[in-house]
């Protein structure tokens, strides 16, 4: 952290020394923003689609509007209430925190396990854990749903909290277990001579330490299964606890060719992602540096 | 507070190594007692089993009256200086010293009453708030004294606390450990690969090589009455100069044959080392402490029979003293603590002593001596203070039954 601060520090340099600077290093500054807008152009053609007037969509191009512009928010007015997306919206939330939570929780713990506590056959057991990474999600689903009806929970958001945690946690123990196997030995050992059990020494010392690792897989989490279309298509029976994805997707069928309520829906999608992502990316960026410098 | 006791101790790692072999040593209540050694020797190992961090393979640890073998750390009712600190970096200084507190359940006003009296005691009121980050090397180490003290606890437990810190501040820092430690009465286990720590902390020193005991002695006795090449040359700087020698009788007394040169001993020197007359016609390693070597010009009325010479290899003056390296014509001891003392010290036995044919030994002259660098000179040596080892066994060579 020390470092980073540093390194934002601003420089003392002449005028003249920044400018140099800044022409020889505007190539790569150009080619960056070329990539950048590249990138975006997709994202921002959906954007200015969902407020484009039905008739316009299918009339001209994205593009068109750029300079003819007709600005409307009826699309997101009508997408909200027409097609359930508001309670889409709720079911999407209480899919996507539970599912977010629990594998959090669960690898956390499972990571000080495979880090600070001697078992035997510990390695391997990790090592078997992280295999299971490899596992996809496809082979799963229908010997998973049979269990889910046999235990009654198909019907209810428990079965999807449960999938999106099993898959979750191989990943989520990895991430965690190698940024807690980096923090110092002596830090562990001190608490230990402290007087602190493993349960305190968790609570107390790792995971306040590890709050970038923790951020990082809850960041990672939570985009999969905010994202998830699969999984909510199977195991939610009751059409009245889907989420928004399954939503946008039903509507390409029930409403075929609708654009303007398609792209509205689907920027309806993104933006908490995007607020959760810009909230958060400031551990973001460091979680994922932190498990590999260190 | 209690006494720390170690009985047949051993260390073995998952590896096969043994790390600590046949321990058996007392740290009695309320005292200083220093584990010193070079690298690798065992110490800290040893350290850890009291603390409760290494597994005991084999014998007995105690803390007071209890054996503390299958006793979790916590439970132990020791406290740990460790050489990083270890001080927890998301909690400031106050919640740092509070933390075994805290985990105690203990009163709150009970708390806060004993986190200020520590951190009175270590000039840390000012910093309480502070987080370990924006403090300064000593002031971490205090910290981590104070997160100890505050638990008043049967015993410290420290693992090279000073090494951190630069030299000035190191000696500051043992001054005041040394003062704490004797104000609050604790039994010590203080484990440093520092010679001059362990002299100037420790009430008794335990010196250890290769997992085993060496020696353990107040620091005085030590210095004047090591047991082996191992201890002798390990204690004191700069290091005592060892070389290979024959005795031989002459003139119905005992000399040391170095090289061309003899130095005679004296009658009580001889009766004070009994042993020394079975060692007669044989190879000895003779240990000369630097101090025990002055220019004749300074020690004027030195007779022949105690002087050496030596040629001038390089002259260190300290402004106290001088440090005077002399190659003179005897052979150096290679044995193989030599080797290994040398290799604590980061070089080899033969460049330490100067090749393998004559050896370069350092003496401890007065500030007024007149030698010269690149010239030959006289050397006096105090014969009453030589140290005698059996070059076979490492011994030091004292009393038959000793």
């Amino acid at each position: 952290m020390a470092t980073a601060q540093a390194a934002v520090q601003p420089r003392t340099a002449t005028p003249s020394a920044r400018l140099v600077k800044f022409i020889s290093r505007a190539p790569v500054h150009l080619g960056l923003l070329l990539v950048a807008v590249i990138w975006l152009v997709p994202t921002v053609g959906l954007a200015v689609t969902s407020f484009r007037p039905r008739g316009d969509i299918q009339a001209s191009s994205w593009w068109s509007s750029l300079t003819d512009w007709s600005f409307t928010l009826h699309n997101y007015s009508e997408v909200l209430n027409k097609a359930n997306m508001d309670k889409a919206f709720v079911n999407s939330i209480l899919i996507t925190v539970p599912s977010t939570l629990l594998p959090l929780v669960l690898a956390a713990a499972a990571a000080y396990a495979f880090s600070w506590i001697s078992f035997p056959f510990r390695d391997t057991i990790f090592l078997l854990i992280v295999a299971l990474m490899v596992v996809p999600v496809q082979m799963a689903l229908v010997p998973l749903l049979t269990l889910f009806r046999d235990l009654g929970i198909s019907n209810w958001f428990g079965g999807i909290w449960l999938a999106h945690t099993a898959f979750g946690l191989p990943l989520g123990i990895f991430l965690l277990r190698n940024f807690f196997i980096a923090l110092p030995r002596d830090l562990i050992e001190a608490a230990r001579v402290d007087g602190a059990s493993n349960l305190r020494i968790f609570l107390k010392v790792v995971l306040p330490l590890s709050v970038p690792a923790l951020a990082s897989f809850g960041i990672f989490q939570f985009l999969w299964v905010w994202n998830d279309l699969l999984m909510s298509f199977i195991f939610i029976q009751n059409g009245d606890l889907l989420p928004m994805t399954v939503r946008i997707n039903q509507m390409q069928t029930t409403y075929g060719g609708e654009w303007h309520l398609l792209s509205a829906g689907a920027f309806l999608l993104m933006i908490v992602p995007l607020a959760v992502f810009f909230a958060l990316q400031r551990y973001f960026v460091q979680g994922l540096l932190a498990g590999s410098v260190k | 507070m209690a006494e720390v006791a170690f009985s047949d101790v051993a260390k073995i790692f998952a590896d096969g190594t043994r790390a600590v072999s046949d321990l058996t040593l007392e740290g009695h209540d309320g005292e200083f007692m220093v584990l010193v050694g070079p690298s690798g020797c065992g110490k800290t190992t040893a350290l850890r089993m009291v603390a409760g961090l290494e597994e005991i393979s084999e014998g007995e640890i105690r803390i007071g009256d209890r054996v503390v073998n299958g006793v979790a750390p916590r439970d132990r009712d020791i406290a740990m200086v460790f050489q990083s600190y270890a001080l927890y970096p998301h909690l400031s200084v106050y919640d740092n010293i509070a933390f075994s507190l805290r985990l105690r359940k203990e009163d709150k006003a009970e708390i806060d009453k004993r986190v200020r009296d520590a951190a009175k005691i270590l000039d840390l009121e000012p910093l309480l708030q502070r987080k370990p980050r924006a403090l300064s090397g000593g002031q971490r180490q205090r910290v981590a004294m104070g997160r100890a003290i505050v638990r008043q606890p049967a015993a410290f437990l420290m693992d090279e606390p000073l090494s951190n810190l630069d030299a000035k501040l190191r000696v500051q820092m043992r001054a005041e450990i040394s003062k704490l430690q004797r104000d609050i009465g604790v039994t010590t286990i203080y484990v440093t690969h520092d010679q001059v720590e362990a002299m100037t902390m420790g009430d008794r020193v335990a010196v250890m090589r290769k997992g085993q005991l060496q020696q353990v002695a107040p620091p005085q006795e030590l210095y004047d009455h090591p047991l082996n090449i191992f201890v002798g040359g390990f204690i004191g700087s700069p290091a005592m100069n060892l070389v290979e020698a024959t005795l031989e009788r002459s003139n119905g007394g005992l000399i040391v044959k170095l090289g061309s040169r003899a130095l005679a001993l004296d009658d009580e020197n001889v009766s004070a080392r009994p042993a020394l007359r079975s060692f007669e016609g044989r190879n000895v390693v003779v240990g000369i402490r630097p101090e025990h070597l002055e220019d004749p010009s300074v020690a004027r009325d030195t007779p022949d029979d105690r002087r050496l010479t030596g040629h001038v290899e390089l002259r260190e003056a300290l402004g106290s003293e001088l440090m005077v390296h002399l190659r003179i014509d005897a052979k150096p001891a290679l044995t193989e603590e030599v080797h290994e003392l040398a290799q604590d010290a980061g070089t080899t036995a033969e460049q330490m002593l100067g090749g393998s044919q004559h050896a370069v030994v350092v003496g401890r002259f007065s500030a007024d001596s007149s030698v010269v660098e690149g010239k030959d000179t006289e050397v006096a040596v105090d014969t009453r203070s030589l140290h005698f080892f059996d070059p076979e066994t490492g011994l030091a060579i004292y009393d038959s039954n000793r």
